[in-house]
């Protein structure tokens, strides 16, 4: 019992910190690869020297469903393997606050659960609320 | 230009913006929206969709460095991001009935006012004061400093108005998309008496949360273009590693300079918004 009290903060920024470094790593590992694949494939960007225009232009939206996400994937069509790194990428922070939400837990902070869950739910509202508006 | 040079330019362009916005703790837009609508004529929908990717890429880039040595204040990034995320949520349901003209003037002002005197600010403030809020709160920190050789710590004060600003933050980037960092990482040092270095670590872990929402909201309208995301993110990525690891051994004077040059830039911009 002679564990200090500075010692689990300490073990809990540990896990944060590994938590950032597999999502950083995972998606920088998938765009990457994702980009790699979109340019030496057949038909991907390589394709035409105008394909800038194409890919950048107001009309550039590509299919975003699940199903175009999953079967891209299992193709490894070069554009949703990136997807997928950038969608890995913006979970990142969140799954870092939830990290956080259960080190304050262990610590027995309630005041640090109470305003991390507070930090989650409100995300979950303004996701919502955006995708609606 | 071809997709290649494309996105060899824009890797370029996203890592320098990634260094610095880890540095200052901001998220970069101010320089992959221009650089992206007018140098490599992407339409502005689509940069901005970036460049909260961006915002996302610096924050978690850096964050790994910046919270294994401790720089980053959890506890006091967690409760500002309370009112900063109920902020943006104001600001987005009031973009429908302002005009953002005078909003975008007004800001330019605080922005310039803030830059003056963050520039003004030297040496350690007189004796914080007590706040019993942060207290409670455990907001106090402290960490190493390898530019001074010595850990620094420091005690919070003006929490509540440190509250206050951070959901004024929140209302200005739902409502003009500018304005996380800026605004909080002055208020943090000049008002709650937290060290510069401490400020742009716990800025930058801020940003990517509020960021996140909204990245996922512009991922599903198809906003995000993967040929722009992709060297978007992995320039900032590398970029906020880069600068998360200098920013612990560099002189705090510089770090000021740098966020106050990132300020004025803030500034004129909004100047421009407001007299279009």
């Amino acid at each position: 019992m002679s564990a200090s009290p500075e010692k689990r903060p300490a073990q809990a920024e540990d896990a944060i910190s590994a938590v950032l470094r597999a999502g950083v790593g995972a998606s920088l590992a998938l765009i990457v690869a994702g980009t790699l694949l979109s340019f030496l494939r057949d038909g991907g960007y390589a394709a035409h020297r105008s394909e800038v225009a194409r890919l950048t232009g107001e009309g550039g939206s590509f299919p975003r469903t699940a199903s175009w996400l999953f079967g891209g994937l299992v193709h490894l069509d070069g554009q949703a393997v990136i997807v997928a790194g950038l969608l890995v990428l913006i979970a990142t922070p969140v799954l870092r606050v939830a990290v956080s939400a259960i080190a304050f837990a262990r610590d027995r902070d309630r005041t640090y659960v109470a305003i991390t869950i507070t930090v989650l739910l409100l995300l979950l509202l303004s996701f919502e609320l955006g995708r609606a508006g | 230009m071809t997709p290649l040079s494309f996105t060899l330019v824009v890797l370029g362009i996203s890592y320098f913006a990634g260094l610095l916005g880890s540095l200052v703790g901001v998220g970069g837009g101010i320089i992959v929206v221009p650089a992206l609508t007018l140098l490599m004529g992407v339409g502005i929908q689509n940069a901005i969709a970036a460049s909260i990717v961006s915002v996302i890429a610096t924050s978690s880039g850096a964050a790994a460095s910046y919270v294994s040595e401790r720089i980053t204040n959890m506890r006091l990034g967690m409760v500002l991001e309370v009112s900063t995320v109920l902020g943006a949520l104001t600001g987005a349901a009031l973009a429908a009935h302002v005009s953002g003209r005078e909003l975008y003037l007004i800001f330019a002002a605080v922005l310039t006012y803030t830059a003056w005197s963050m520039l003004r600010k030297r040496g350690a403030p007189a004796e914080p004061a007590p706040d019993a809020l942060a207290d409670r709160l455990k907001l106090h920190g402290r960490f190493f400093d390898r530019s001074l050789g010595r850990e620094v710590s420091y005690r919070v004060s003006r929490s509540k108005l440190g509250m206050a600003v951070s959901y004024v933050a929140g209302v200005s980037s739902g409502l003009l998309g500018i304005g996380g960092g800026v605004i909080k990482v002055p208020v943090m040092n000049l008002a709650m008496g937290v060290p510069i270095k401490a400020c742009t670590a716990t800025s930058n872990f801020m940003i990517g949360v509020t960021a996140a929402a909204s990245a996922a909201v512009y991922l599903m309208r198809g906003e995000v273009l993967p040929f722009v995301a992709a060297p978007v993110a992995v320039g900032v990525l590398v970029g906020a590693r880069t600068g998360a690891r200098l920013m612990g051994g560099m002189k705090n004077s510089l770090i000021r300079v740098l966020f106050v040059i990132v300020l004025a830039a803030s500034a004129i911009e909004m100047l421009q918004k407001g007299l279009k």
